[in-house]
């Protein structure tokens, strides 16, 4: 029996925001489950199928993030929470960790804690590390591959130049790539399952956060919008062999290689 | 104004080390402060000198260090050097072993920590560490600061270069180690099979994207690359989904600087964008017109690769 919970953000859809220059924000901005979150709740299913136990799924975020909640449940959470309060809309990596840590200890033992190694839209790998160390486990990142048995994690991570493969008792806190599985697409029959669970929700009220600074320390100045600033010549309806001499020609001109 | 003064730096990557040894130098300079380091394992003298070369005032030694790099012993570590030395500004090498240390001490610390930087200068009027870093997947780049101490910074390799700064001799510090329960157990450890050269150096890089039909295709690319002194590499879904290669590039894999980057049947994800915005030339080659890299490029053909590339070590043969 593993009781696994898994953090997942309600995260701008990065492939679809269009940022003013002038007046960036991502106020209105499509968001979706940030995409390396789905291979946690995807790991905590698979974990759940093969050795029995829970999965619930938290997110702290505002009122509409219960859409992804909602396909959380739809992807096979037993439980799922939703942490929201005017309070949190500030939050940056440290708040939200210290919530998350919160709500965690709320809903009592865990022997997994899961995320994503980074969330789409700020991808700083933070919440991870810093929710292990509220919660006094030991965090396990960038895992490709993960097996339990007996109470014991055995987790493949992928750092830069090897793999190297970890064991260590339940709990932990782990954090997963991409390749660790492939997401299922929930079928038709979870997703009407789905709509008639309740997701319940925390509030700052309900949560042991008396002595904790949830004021964010990072302070953003300024938002600039990258303009790509490239030469945009496209060769094409010609010849192959005239379009990569003319190619080959910029690139010498260019004197570069060879 | 704070108690905290000067600046620290750690890597486990030697390479990065330095590399955050001359920017922290700068850094000290500004603030008229020490620069202080920790180095990984025990510390050799040729170490030593290229750190006080490239501008450290002071190395904090382990007398002796566990063999290989053990998380929790350098997170207990630095929690507690830097407790002692109430250093104002702390740069880590933004591994993923530095990437999960950082945001661990700062938690410990209780204090900011600002991710990935790509520029770091201190605030001429508050004197503060300004960190900028790309967010939205490079769509857009934040300048920040941390109102709390130490302020810390992770910084991926290449941002800053390595520059000595003459012959000097520095101090060094013998530091006892903590005692750290272990939790977590070492297995296996298996090098990945990576080309001899480091595809964050490469001059020219040739990358493959899913219009590669399979492994044995990428042939075609290592002729490309061989013909240019370059090398290939892939975007994410060839090494994640289909397993062909061990890294790739983008986002969440290697950032690459080469004077020519040409992606071949790559279809320009902008997390893969954001591994190449500091190519000074991309090229693409694919299929579909419609494809986003051509958004993103100072060349682009449209054509089947299997056509195009072949046609194009052809053109650059014989323009040589």
């Amino acid at each position: 029996m593993v009781r696994s919970i898994v953090c997942i953000k309600y995260a701008v859809d990065v492939n679809q925001l269009q940022l003013d220059t002038k007046s960036p924000t991502t106020k209105g901005a499509a968001r979706k489950i940030s995409d390396i979150d789905k291979n946690a709740l995807e790991e905590a299913v698979r974990i759940k199928a093969k050795l029995g136990g829970e999965a619930i799924a938290v997110t702290v975020g505002p009122p509409e993030a219960k859409e992804a909640l909602r396909e959380a449940l739809a992807l096979g959470m037993d439980q799922a929470y939703l942490i929201t309060d005017p309070g949190f809309t500030d939050l940056d990596t440290g708040g939200t960790a210290a919530v998350l840590a919160a709500a965690i200890t709320k809903l009592g033992g865990f022997d997994l804690v899961l995320a994503g190694e980074a969330t789409i839209d700020s991808f700083s790998s933070q919440v991870g590390p810093r929710l292990a160390e509220h919660l006094s486990v030991p965090p396990i990142t960038y895992v490709r591959k993960l097996t339990i048995e007996g109470g014991k994690i055995v987790a493949e991570q992928d750092l830069e130049d090897s793999y190297e493969t970890v064991e260590l008792n339940t709990p932990a806190l782990i954090t997963v790539t991409k390749e660790v599985n492939a997401p299922r697409l929930p079928s038709l029959m979870a997703i009407l399952a789905a709509s008639k669970k309740e997701i319940k929700t925390l509030t700052k009220a309900d949560l042991p956060l008396q002595s904790v600074a949830l004021d964010s320390p990072i302070k953003i100045l300024e938002i600039t919008v990258t303009e790509l600033k490239r030469r945009k010549v496209i060769i094409r309806d010609k010849p192959v062999a005239e379009m990569t001499d003319e190619l080959a020609q910029t690139i010498l001109k260019e004197r570069i290689g060879v | 104004m704070t108690e905290h003064k000067g600046v620290f730096v750690f890597s486990e990557n030697e390479r990065i080390l330095l590399e955050l040894v001359s920017k922290g130098r700068e850094l000290s300079d500004k603030r008229s402060a020490k620069l202080t380091c920790t180095v990984v394992g025990t510390l050799t003298e040729e170490l030593a000198e290229r750190l006080f070369e490239t501008g450290v005032d002071v190395i904090l030694a382990l007398k002796e260090a566990p063999d290989r790099f053990d998380p929790e012993f350098y997170c207990s570590l630095l929690t507690e050097v830097i407790r002692q030395n109430k250093p104002e500004i702390v740069l880590v090498g933004a591994t993923k072993r530095g990437k999960e240390l950082a945001p661990r001490l700062a938690t410990r610390l209780q204090t900011g920590c600002m991710a990935d930087c790509i520029a770091l200068d201190i605030d001429k009027e508050t004197g503060s560490l300004l960190g900028t870093r790309l967010m939205y997947a490079g769509k857009a780049t934040a300048k920040e600061t941390c109102t709390s101490y130490p302020q810390i910074a992770t910084v991926p390799p290449r941002v800053f270069e390595r520059k000595t700064v003459g012959k000097r001799k520095g101090e060094i510090i013998q530091i006892a180690p903590p005692s750290v329960p272990t939790k977590v157990n070492v297995k296996e450890t298996k090098k990945k099979e990576i080309g001899a050269a480091n595809i964050e150096d490469a001059k020219v890089v040739v990358c493959g994207g899913r219009g590669v039909r399979s492994k044995e295709d990428f042939k075609l690319l290592e002729d490309l690359a061989k013909v240019l002194n370059g090398q290939v590499s892939c975007s994410r879904p060839i090494a994640a989904d289909l397993g062909w290669f061990s890294e790739w590039i983008g986002l969440s894999g290697r950032k690459v600087h080469p004077a020519l980057y040409i992606g071949c049947g790559v279809s320009g994800a902008i997390q893969h964008l954001a591994g190449i915005t500091n190519a000074r030339i991309i090229v693409a080659i694919n299929s579909n017109p419609d494809s986003p890299i051509f958004s993103a490029v100072d060349y682009g053909i449209v054509g089947d690769l299997y056509q195009v590339v072949p046609a194009l070590i052809e053109s650059l043969k014989k323009s040589t």
